[in-house]
């Protein structure tokens, strides 16, 4: 025999389940209980670049809405710098934007929303310029393991046409499920997504 | 002669570059799915239209994946480790008094420190407070069901709650959860992001139970079962129960001389 490798095993998920908000975002739940509350709101009134809405819903397979669905989004600031000392890249760090928020799907519509600024293009550690995005994680009841996926913004044609990582995607028809549309709704940037779990417009998911 | 010349320049400039540690990159080790439920559980029957269909894309971890959120003690509340007294109103809640602990691990056995764990469950009589929860056991006014901890340097974590009940749910016409506390843990990167729900030692649902038995794997069923911890129990107060988790390990070497999450 060999000697043993000792490495542990990680722990089995599971589903976050249909009362998600109890746990993560007690409010939505109907109930007040933290002094302080994570939030769908990024963006603080010091935060550089532009401020953005991202705005959608997740579609499982009927093209129905889950309006139950809890979204969690991670992003590096306006100039493209994640707040985490793990980035060493050249980028100002905002000690302010942490960078991070989570939003439960609306209970009718199944809409979710952040707001937030537009994160700078990443610079990754083998010095590759990667375009502008925001990693997604997604759980609900029904989802057994939370799911990885980005957004990247529709305006940034030619950063996404250089991007490492959208590259990946083959056919490249699916690389559209990736990017969010930029609109302007009463003087605010909107970035609209759709996200679906099944079907031919399925989403790339990634394991990451 | 003991005079050493004065250091005009630190000696390992001149030096060639060393061999790296074949494991300094910072990625994540790859995880093993084998140990996870699969998106597709048709037991559980809410993951049929749920689960995606498509191959997921392996993705080599980029910056992206190997940062994740910092937490602080800002973020909470004095309150926040202790279901008993975070929402009581006028008295402790009804049931079973528990202490929770454990620590949260990497791979490698490492400690996670400084780490967000989020926690939330039923009351004693298995009803959630919740908007959309219908059961028909009573809500406790007295319990909120939710609460959360940042780890210590050694990754360990604790908190006080009741004992949750069982309840039933629609699947079958006869499913009924074994009773579970969800747990949610950030690590140091957001490729560590976890949700999970820790058992009870002993409990007879565990082994009918649709959600629980959506993991293929023996073994990574068994670690969600968390043992009676008699030795860390409070004597004519509480039962304690130890649930220690593991996150993915990581390749990481070149920011170790800096503290994770400061």
């Amino acid at each position: 025999m060999p000697q043993p490798l000792n490495y542990l095993k990680e722990t089995a998920s599971q589903t976050a389940g249909p009362y998600v908000h109890i746990g993560l975002i007690p409010a939505m739940a109907g109930f007040d209980i933290f002094e302080k509350n994570f939030s769908n709101m990024l963006a603080t009134p010091n935060s550089q670049g532009e401020r953005i809405v991202l705005e959608g819903k997740v579609l499982d397979g009927t093209g129905s809405p889950l309006r139950d669905v809890l979204l969690e989004i991670w992003q590096a600031n306006a100039a493209g710098r994640y707040n985490h000392p793990a980035d060493r890249s050249a980028g100002a760090l905002e000690e302010e934007f942490r960078g991070w928020g989570r939003a439960g799907s609306d209970f009718d519509s199944g809409l979710v929303t952040f707001e937030t600024i537009k994160p700078g293009a990443i610079t990754d550690k083998t010095g590759r310029k990667c375009a502008p995005h925001v990693n997604v994680w997604i759980v609900a009841r029904g989802i057994n393991i939370g799911l990885n996926t980005r957004l990247y913004f529709s305006d940034e044609e030619a950063s996404n046409a250089a991007d490492p990582v959208l590259n990946l995607v083959e056919p490249a028809v699916r690389r559209k499920t990736l990017i969010a549309t930029r609109s302007e709704r009463a003087g605010k940037v909107v970035y609209s997504f759709t996200i679906n779990l099944q079907g031919p417009e399925e989403t790339v998911f990634f394991d990451v | 002669m003991n005079v050493q010349a004065p250091a005009l320049q630190d000696p390992r400039l001149n030096r060639p570059e060393p061999f790296a540690p074949p494991h300094g990159d910072g990625g994540f080790f790859q995880r093993d799915r084998s140990m996870h439920p699969p998106a597709h559980a048709p037991g559980y029957k809410s993951s049929v239209l749920r689960s995606p269909r498509q191959a997921l894309l392996s993705l080599e971890n980029t910056v992206s994946e190997i940062t994740g959120p910092v937490f602080g003690h800002n973020d909470l509340g004095p309150l926040d480790n202790d279901l008993i007294r975070n929402y009581a109103k006028d008295g402790d809640p009804v049931g079973e008094r528990i202490i929770v602990h454990g620590r949260v691990l990497d791979e490698t056995g490492r400690g996670v420190p400084n780490t967000l764990v989020e926690f939330w469950q039923a009351n004693a009589g298995g009803r959630y407070r919740h908007k959309k929860d219908t059961y028909l056991a009573p809500i406790d006014p007295n319990f909120g069901g939710c609460g959360r901890a940042l780890t210590d340097d050694t990754g360990y974590y604790y908190f006080r709650t009741v004992k949750p009940g069982p309840y039933p749910w629609r699947n079958y016409v006869n499913s009924w959860r074994p009773a579970h506390i969800h747990f949610s843990v950030f690590g140091s990167g957001f490729a560590q992001r976890l949700i999970t729900q820790m058992y009870f030692e002993g409990d007879p649902l565990i082994p009918v139970c649709p959600i629980l038995t959506t993991i293929p794997d023996k073994d990574a069923l068994d670690r969600l079962v968390a043992p009676l911890d008699l030795n860390a129990s409070t004597p004519f107060d509480s039962l304690a129960y130890r649930f220690d988790i593991v996150l993915r390990g990581q390749r990481s070497t070149y920011f170790e001389n800096r503290t994770e999450g400061n």
